[in-house]
């Protein structure tokens, strides 16, 4: 709910595994990777922000298939029968 | 900026707009609530209402920490830091939200230490660098924020800090929504589930929305984009008679959640058996109070709390628009003795309050001729 | 600030209720304004001063001069792009230069803290002989006061600035019609985001610098291609161009329709205002104006701006209709809208 934003991780700390510096269009910050003790994020990868802390690793995969459907809407035939296929009398 | 503008491409924001009006037509009136207060911003900011067809309504939730914090609550945070040496640390948010005497800013402008922070590590940050003084951070928030504010007081505890304590004030936000539908006067068809305490419970949390209370639930992103394919999936479910928690969200929001963030937060937290929420009474198991094993960082251990209930002057109807009974605008008080300058209620200073929302950015839209002569 | 000459009359209500002062009030916004409209002006300048200009027109012996005044509290005193010194120097010339007036001579006041290094008051001073050498203004006479320890961060400087008026041009927002365009010199948010990363509190680090510089030659170079067309035009600094855009908006009744997607705003100001929660129209900015153009000029008028040493980030951002009236809207290519209000007090960074 609350602010957060994507950044890329660019650095992580030698010292302290945890710390890292993300950068969102030439601003970098440093980090807390603490709550993503499961699954480390490597340079390279793109973590949600809030807080000063990494949330969440971002799926790319999982992006590029939300905009392949999101193109897909009132484009190919078949996506909008399949919309129509669900009831909708009520469309003019 | 990468995940962000392509969610705000305008073409595929038209499109999704024009597939939301044909899905939903004209004879039926959905009304979906939006329960975080983040979504709430997202609408204004993006102008979403403007595309959105008249049939559709959005209805704005409690999902907002600053809003649904008693007066009480920053009453007894700003007293704590009257004592000697106190250096009262909170995130911008908080900096303008009235207390009986006054908002924190006004309070550093008469002597009191106040700082803004970014982070709760920034306050731990201070607590280090001013090793004479003590640290007391207003911790605010969801689950979003409390796995961080958890993950500080373990990092404090590792250290050896001493002159650090958290003034804790995370809430829940299941019962909120559990609080919306128990409420008699609301009717609500759908929600548009929040997104970033989604990346820390998960969805499954969602779920009793779905299967007991039969209303369609979708954990929704942030950007313009997001937002309306949310819509769309839920005006599928709705025309099609389902009700199911969806992750439109599934970029950033894993459907287990995220464990370390919980265990974190089982670490340092236990439930209180009750808290009052702003607007909605006394709700029980709904907040978080730092548990014995960190009661060293617990400010309302350390210090001495007034306690003192404040309750809202009576005309003042934060409750119903918190709920989504009222719109900002029928509130009696709105853009007259309560406007962002002289708040009287939460709703009204915080940047996600309905209220402070609807003055910045709507109302003066209403008086607009024709708003499709815009863009 | 300053008002149409007007002898003060004998009683006036002064309308500001606030108990004390607060921070707030000088950040530029709501507060700033209700301050001067409710206290200085009733006070200073009589019951109906009218529009508040960036700078005041006094007659002397049937010659106009421009006089303005400005000063500056800043922490850091030295950043990127610039310090103090610099800012001392354009501020108060940008202000004469928006009120088509060109900067002849400056006076300068120093309030400086006991304890302060002498490299750093030499720093500054250096700094101002520079920026009114670029200015091709000079520095006539100054004040110094020194105050104790703990007083005065470090030094507060206060120029007071007179100029000629230019030919050609009158500003005047009750000019201002449907139809005009509103342009933008250049992209926004550079100086008050570098002062927000160099304050060093934030664990937050990009490439920018501030944008402060003398836009005369930019204006000099606007008013001979459209000077017959401009209306008004401001330099916005605290507050942000949502704020000055909001006081025209109010001084002339109309609306004030920007486009986001021709906002100027470099990507790392929009990056750190995302991480932050800010908006860019709230950032301040000491290098760069707005100004009002009608539309048969409004072509020549960007044409000129972006061909002139300087200009050529600016932009038409907006256009002035009916409605909303009295208001900022900014409109997306998505047909989505909002309102931009003035600020209420400093912008403050967010987490939700």
């Amino acid at each position: 709910m609350c602010l957060a934003i994507p950044g890329k991780i660019v650095e992580i700390s030698s010292e302290n595994c945890d710390s890292a510096v993300v950068e969102v269009i030439g601003v970098r910050r440093r980090i807390d990777l603490g709550l993503l003790q499961d699954d480390k994020p490597t340079p390279g990868d793109w973590v949600l922000v809030h807080v000063g802390f990494a949330m969440s690793k971002i799926s790319e995969q999982d992006a590029t298939d939300q905009m392949n459907t999101l193109r897909m809407l009132g484009e190919i035939d078949g996506a909008m029968q399949e919309v129509r296929g669900y009831g909708l009398d009520e469309v003019n | 900026m990468r995940f962000v503008d392509e969610f705000r491409q305008p073409e595929l924001i038209s499109k999704t707009a024009e597939e939301i009006r044909r899905l939903a037509g004209t004879k039926r009136h959905y009304r979906m609530m939006e329960v975080c207060g983040g979504h709430t911003h997202a609408i204004y900011r993006f102008g979403l209402k403007d595309i959105l067809p008249e049939n559709i309504e959005l209805i704005h939730g409690p999902g907002c920490p600053v809003c649904v914090l008693p007066m009480g609550r920053i009453d007894d945070g700003l007293a704590i830091a009257q004592e000697p040496n106190v250096i009262f640390a909170a995130f911008g948010d908080m900096m303008r939200v009235p207390g009986t005497r006054g908002s924190p800013l006004e309070h550093k402008a008469r002597g009191m230490d106040v700082r803004i922070v970014y982070s709760p590590s920034d306050a731990l940050k201070l607590a280090r660098l001013n090793p004479g003084k003590h640290v007391m951070f207003f911790a605010i928030g969801f689950e979003t924020t409390a796995p961080s504010t958890a993950l500080t007081m373990m990092r404090a505890r590792a250290e050896g800090i001493r002159n650090f304590s958290v003034f804790c004030n995370h809430v829940t936000i299941i019962p909120a929504i559990r609080a919306i539908l128990d409420s008699p006067d609301m009717r609500l068809d759908a929600f548009i589930g929040p997104g970033h305490v989604s990346t820390v419970i998960g969805c499954r949390p969602y779920e009793w929305v779905a299967r007991n209370e039969r209303k369609p639930i979708v954990v929704s992103g942030f950007e313009p984009l997001d937002m309306l394919q949310s819509i769309v999936m839920l005006l599928r479910q709705l025309q099609a008679g389902e009700a199911k928690v969806e992750n439109q969200y599934k970029r950033v929001v894993p459907w287990e959640g995220n464990r370390a963030a919980l265990q974190a937060m089982a670490e340092v937290f236990q439930l209180r058996p009750y808290f009052e929420w702003r607007g909605l009474g006394f709700i029980s198991q709904s907040a978080l109070r730092i548990n014995d094993k960190y009661s060293e960082f617990d400010a309302e251990q350390r210090f001495e709390v007034p306690g003192i209930r404040v309750t809202d002057p009576k005309a003042a109807q934060c409750g119903e628009v918190l709920k989504g009974v009222l719109k900002p605008h029928q509130c009696k008080l709105f853009g007259r003795e309560c406007t962002p300058e002289h708040p009287i209620g939460a709703l009204m200073v915080s940047t996600e309050g309905s209220c402070a929302a609807y003055h910045s950015y709507e109302h003066r839209k209403a008086a607009m001729v024709s708003l499709s002569s815009i863009a | 600030m300053s008002a149409p000459a007007s002898p003060p009359a004998a009683s006036v209500p002064i309308r500001f209720r606030d108990p004390q002062i607060e921070m707030a009030h000088g950040a530029g916004g709501k507060a700033s304004r209700k301050l001067v409209e409710g206290l200085f002006a009733p006070l200073l300048f009589g019951a109906a001063p009218g529009p508040l200009g960036d700078a005041a027109h006094v007659n002397i012996n049937g010659t106009t001069v421009a006089i303005t005044t400005d000063s500056f509290v800043v922490k850091p005193l030295s950043f990127p792009g610039g310090s103090i010194g610099e800012l001392a120097v354009n501020g108060t010339v940008n202000d004469l230069a928006v009120s088509g007036a060109k900067a002849e001579a400056l006076v300068v006041t120093f309030v400086l803290e006991a304890g302060l290094p002498t490299p750093v008051l030499e720093a500054e001073v250096r700094a101002m002989a520079k920026a009114a050498q670029d200015a091709g203004v000079r520095i006539a006479a100054g004040d110094t006061k020194v105050v104790e320890h703990g007083k005065a961060d470090q030094m507060y400087v206060t120029t007071t600035g007179i100029g000629r008026l230019i030919h050609g041009v009158t500003i005047d927002p009750c000019s201002v019609r449907v139809g005009d365009k509103i342009l933008l010199s250049g992209p926004i948010g550079d100086h008050g985001i570098t002062i927000l990363l160099a304050r060093g509190e934030l664990d937050l680090e990009a490439d920018l610098r501030s944008d402060t510089r003398c836009v005369f030659p930019l204006i000099e170079a606007l008013v001979k291609a459209a000077g017959p067309g401009i209306r008004w035009m401001r330099d916005p600094t605290r507050g942000g161009a949502a704020t000055s855009l909001n006081e025209l908006a109010r001084d002339c009744g109309l609306g004030m329709v920007l486009f986001e997607d021709q906002i100027p705003v470099r990507d790392t100001v929009r990056g750190a205002c995302e991480l932050l929660g800010l908006d860019p129209l709230h950032i301040a900015n000491e290098g760069q104006f707005l100004a009002v153009v009608s539309p048969e000029y409004a072509d020549a008028a960007i044409n000129a701006l972006c061909l002139a040493p300087g200009g050529s980030e600016a932009q038409v951002i907006g256009e002035v209709r009916e409605q909303p009236a009295g208001t900022v809207l900014v409109t997306t290519l998505y047909g989505g809208s909002r309102i931009v209000d003035m600020l209420v007090g400093d912008p403050l960074p967010r987490i939700c």
